[in-house]
């Protein structure tokens, strides 16, 4: 009788003693990785291999990273934010939810890097750079490739050009805010309405609709170039273009978590993210973005910044809360409620 | 050990000496282990400063004192002390956050608050549960429960679990919906996220313009709950009242869909109807059409829906089925109704219940699935998908998500009110307990024919999907249909060597694998044990508030699985409960997500069967709980072993609310698929869930085997035919 009566206790007991969390590790370090997977596990594994610190890694999208850091941001977990496009990065930063750090590396970094701290306050910094543009699949556009965003707008590719959606996706509001430098804001608006009329499906992912263009579900996906040239180099029939118009990019960025649980370890991983060495892991896991590194050697079928007409693309700007979310309120007022 | 009995005169003492010893033998803080010694505990942690202790010691001292008169836990003095000692738990809680004290006068009148405190460990979790007891005991002492301890114990303690792990976070997120970005009340803004009309419009009935998000996803829910009900229906009635020959080849294929991770079916939609599909290729050089990308949208979420819900309403179905007595069917036959009319005027009737359960079921997932809309949505926007991107998406709008949210907590409720009223009060009692013997009718000719219409296609259908779910993953690249077999894809997630010493795993999804069968192997038999515990508390025990109690269990099942997983995050991050980061967070999450449909099994099953056998048992001098264990659940085992299948495998197959609570040291399965799908590696995506799906049949022939089936009367027999092994 007692017996059977404690044993319920013990259950409830039992129900929250698994409660009690592991305590931390010596020498770990929790990364927030925001590029590719097979990006993020080479990453982590050659950095445990290096210096015996443990990685632990999660990767998600830059959009869903910045929204866990930002509900951590009491007690926060993770260590090291590292890739994805600059903007949440830069919106983290203004937050305060990451953490100033000047790295010794950092006088070794392309302009466009250093630039990014500059505009942070030290608070991210850039590791890689891609421009926008799109892919075609060359299977089934066969005449007359387009070659200029204008391009898009022909109606033989009505309901076959994917774009992702900007309020989900950092390749797409890079897109949305470029086409704002380029053209004006009231001339991009109207240029994304007639657009509007050849697009398929707004994507949730950035480079889902590259994807969709390299098996056959979509003619043209808008993505960052790398993105298109991965999939060429995996066999899909796609063609990267760089608009003639001229196109924006996104420098990919790393910030350590500010208050995370193992500060040393972040600093580690930051200051070795920078070197050469570590930044050519990118091409050995099918990533062609530009390293920011000087020193360290551009992989082979990576779209070179020096062949496209790159804008001048104001990051402090659109990358700044208050602009981003009129942008967008805008795009959601103008485009994502007409009509499919 | 009498003494220390629970349910018994003495139970007062003995939770009274756990609460003395948490507070003074066990470490009070997270981090520390459990034989730290008192100098972690919370006496010695007052003695050196930390005052805000003292109201909770002092209380509980008074206790003690008070426990040395006779009779005191029936006292007003007793009741007031431990409300008391509830209170000062709570406040030392909330009093002192992490990096300091959350108002000026507490750090006024402590001077240690402002280092601030961590989180609860041992010492504060035994507390907790200690005045739970402490206090049913009281309330029980003074009559609820008609007096009896074990009832009004689990009562309380899961009112307390329901408190800290729905209520409080929701409650949170609740507060957020009217505050703005910069954390200030704002009714102005609520009601502008609440009226825009993005979510109400309903333009695409009149040709002009797009709908709502509300509009769309309640139009899906009711089409997706109806072709889900009717499939369900179709499928319990082949099996339990036909001698259709391919029953356990269709049992197996209908549990297909159950342990399926969620992008997996969306993605082999995708590859046969998406625009270079293999049917869609087909029929395009069949009737010469371009091939169109009608899958994206309403007509895919439907079709992916319907065939993952369909399971869950036979499953609700058939234990109904299985329940009803045949006397009544062959009472109806002897006095000479046909076999359509006994079917119209006693099968279906009898069946009510388990239809509205079934599409009450049907209808919440809808509204909360998110894993078919997120791959096969196209233009077509749900609610839960709108709440997520809201939330991960470039504009991280917590307010607009929990405005959303609100919006389909409403609509769940409105459809559970719909439901009930529909049941309406009559008695649905079949089992009694009195003569059972009889054999379950046939099923009319008419309707078997029409039954077996209807399942054809989806057999088909079904089988396609998982042909390519089970190739998909063994070759060289599906989607472009490569089809050189390989085992590349099964190597990188689970390459293992046998090296010097022993066994290495080197596959990058092991981990993920490991922590979702820990996950799920200790929340599924906690998920049943609450959820049929609360559907015995509800449909037997008679006490003060068992309607909001029934209705507060139901709310967590209708909160949409992202906003769980938000809220967790925003509520549990910081102390006192400070769990974000462990496994316990995501076996909490998934008991308290999935705790109502054990529940709903349970009550469906207890319906059916009638109080005068408990009351036997009760008479013979029975308490509470050996009532529970030897009568009630051998009669309600197809509800146990509905509860632990489908919690089982949700936990692992849900995402929605996992991939806020995954980190680093414990990732799981869906959430690694989830990133799979997203980067485009379908192939892997595509082997890891057939290999998950391997380990799921696995683990539920195993809860088959533990729990077994309920035997009553000669009802394993069917048209007089010897008595089968039951399906797997």
């Amino acid at each position: 009788m007692t017996v059977k009566h404690l044993s319920a206790a013990t259950l409830a007991v039992l129900g929250l003693n698994v409660a009690v969390p592991a305590t931390a590790q010596a020498d770990e370090l929790v990364l927030y990785c925001s590029v590719q997977e097979e990006w993020c596990r080479a990453m982590s594994e050659a950095f445990q291999r290096e210096t015996g610190i443990n990685v632990l890694m999660t990767r998600a999208s830059s959009g869903e990273t910045y929204a866990k850091i930002a509900a951590e941001s009491e007690q926060p977990r993770g260590d090291v934010w590292w890739g994805g496009t600059g903007d949440p990065h830069l919106q983290a930063a203004q937050e305060g939810l990451t953490m100033e750090y000047v790295s010794p590396m950092l006088d070794q970094l392309q302009d466009w890097a250093q630039r990014q701290a500059e505009t942070s306050g030290n608070r991210t910094v850039g590791i890689y750079a891609g421009g926008l543009g799109f892919g075609y699949n060359s299977e089934l556009v066969t005449e007359n490739p387009p070659a200029c965003w204008a391009d898009l707008l022909d109606a033989r590719f009505a309901d076959d050009v994917q774009v992702a959606n900007p309020n989900s996706s950092g390749t797409s509001y890079t897109m949305l805010a470029t086409m704002v430098q380029l053209m004006g804001e009231d001339e991009a608006f109207a240029y994304l309405a007639k657009l509007h009329n050849n697009i398929s499906q707004y994507t949730q992912s950035g480079s889902a609709p590259i994807r969709a263009a390299a098996t056959g579900e979509t003619a043209v996906g808008i993505v960052f170039m790398h993105d298109a040239v991965a999939q060429t180099v995996q066999g899909a029939p796609i063609v990267a273009v760089a608009p003639c118009e001229g196109t924006g990019y996104e420098v990919g960025s790393m910030s350590i978590i500010a208050g995370g649980p193992n500060p040393d370890s972040a600093k580690a991983f930051y200051d070795w993210a920078l070197t050469p060495e570590a930044q050519e892991i990118g091409a050995t896991a099918n990533s062609f973005q530009i390293p920011s590194n000087v020193n360290a050697a551009t992989p082979e079928a990576a779209p070179r910044l020096e062949d496209i007409k790159l804008i001048d693309y104001n990051f402090a700007l659109y990358g700044s809360s208050e602009e981003r979310t009129r942008l967008l309120s805008r795009w959601d007022a103008e485009i994502g409620s007409l009509p499919q | 050990m009498r003494s220390l009995s629970l349910t018994s005169e003495r139970a007062g003492h003995a939770w009274l000496v756990l609460l003395v010893l948490s507070l003074s033998a066990f470490p009070w803080y997270k981090d520390a282990s459990l034989i730290a010694g008192p100098g972690a505990s919370a006496l010695f942690e007052a003695l050196s400063g930390r005052g805000w202790f003292w109201p909770l010691i002092v209380t509980t001292a008074l206790l003690g004192a008070a426990s040395l008169t006779r009779s005191w836990q029936a006292s007003n003095l007793a009741l007031g002390l431990g409300l008391a000692a509830g209170v000062f738990y709570v406040w030392q809680g909330f009093a002192i956050g992490l990096r300091g004290p959350s108002a000026a006068w507490v750090g006024d009148l402590f001077a240690r608050a402002q280092d601030g405190q961590t989180g609860l460990g041992w010492g504060g979790f035994l507390a907790g549960i200690a005045l739970i007891g402490l206090l049913s005991d009281f309330v029980a002492a003074r009559g609820f429960c008609r007096g009896e301890r074990f009832p009004a114990f689990c009562i309380t303690a899961i009112v307390a679990l329901l408190t800290v792990f729905v209520f409080f976070p929701i409650l949170k997120l609740g507060l957020a919906a009217f505050v703005d970005t910069d954390g200030n009340l704002a009714l102005a803004t609520f009601w502008a996220r609440l009226s825009a009309p993005d979510l109400w419009g309903v333009g695409c009935f009149f040709g002009d313009g797009r709908c709502g998000v509300v509009v769309n996803t309640v139009v899906l829910g009711v089409l997706s709950a109806t072709f889900a009900t009717a499939l369900g229906l179709a499928l319990a009635l082949l099996v339990n009242r036909t001698d259709f020959r391919l029953k356990r080849a269709l049992r197996a294929v209908s549990i297909l869909p159950i342990i399926t991770p969620p992008f997996v079916v969306g993605v082999a939609i995708i590859l046969l109807f998406g625009r270079t599909g293999l049917v869609t290729g087909f029929v395009a050089d069949l009737m010469g059409v371009r091939p169109s990308r009608w899958i994206y949208g309403l007509p895919g979420i439907l079709i992916a829906q319907v065939l993952a819900f369909a399971p869950v309403t036979f499953l609700v179905l058939l234990s109904t089925l299985e329940a009803i007595n045949p006397t009544l069917e062959e009472a109806a036959r002897t006095l000479g109704a046909r076999s359509m009319k006994t079917f119209r005027t006693v099968t279906w009737p009898l069946l009510r219940p388990g239809l509205a359960a079934a599409f009450l079921l049907a209808f919440i997932e809808s509204l909360a699935d998110f894993g078919n809309p997120i791959v096969l949505g196209g233009g077509y926007e749900v609610l839960s998908v709108k709440i997520f991107f809201a939330v991960v998406g470039a504009r991280y709008d917590l307010g607009n998500a929990a405005t959303l949210a609100m919006i389909l907590l409403a609509l769940t409720l409105i459809a559970f009110w719909l439901q009930t009223r529909w049941i309406g009060r009559k008695s649905y009692v079949t089992v009694t307990g009195k003569s059972d013997a009889g054999l379950a009718a046939p099923l009319p000719p008419a309707l078997k024919v029409a039954v077996i219409a209807v399942i054809i296609p989806w057999v088909i259908f079904t089988l396609a999907v998982y042909i390519i779910i089970a190739t998909g993953g063994f070759v060289t690249d599906i989607g472009r249909w490569d089809l050189t077999p390989t085992f590349s894809h099964l190597e990188t997630a689970f390459r293992f060597e046998f090296v010097e010493n022993g066994l290495q795993l080197y596959g990058s999804a092991w981990d993920s694998m490991i922590t979702t069968l820990w996950v799920a192997g200790l929340a599924a038999p906690l998920t049943t044990l609450i959820g049929i515990l609360t559907a015995w508390l509800v449909s037997r025990q008679d006490f003060a508030g068992r309607r909001a109690f029934e209705f507060g269990t139901m709310l967590s099942f209708a909160i949409p699985g992202t906003v769980v997983g938000v809220s967790y995050v925003a509520a549990f991050n910081i102390p006192p409960v400070d769990i974000t980061g462990t496994a316990a967070i995501l076996i909490i999450c998934f008991v308290f997500r999935n705790m109502p449909v054990g529940m709903r099994a349970g009550i469906a099953a207890l319906a059916q069967i009638d109080k005068s056998m408990e009351e036997a048992s009760q008479t013979m001098g029975a308490g509470g709980a050996t009532t529970l264990r030897r009568v009630v659940l051998p009669l309600i085992r197809p509800a146990v072993f509905t509860a632990l299948v489908y919690s089982f495998v949700t936990a692992m197959t849900a995402v929605s609310a996992v991939i806020f609570l995954v980190s680093a040291r414990h990732n799981m399965a869906t959430a690694y698929i989830m990133g799979r799908v997203e980067a485009g590696e379908y192939a892997l995506a595509i082997a890891y869930s057939a290999v998950l799906m391997i380990v799921m049949i696995l683990c539920v022939v195993i809860i088959q085997v533990i729990v077994g089936t309920r035997k009553l009367g000669r009802r394993q027999e069917l048209q007089g035919r010897p008595a089968q092994q039951p399906a797997e």
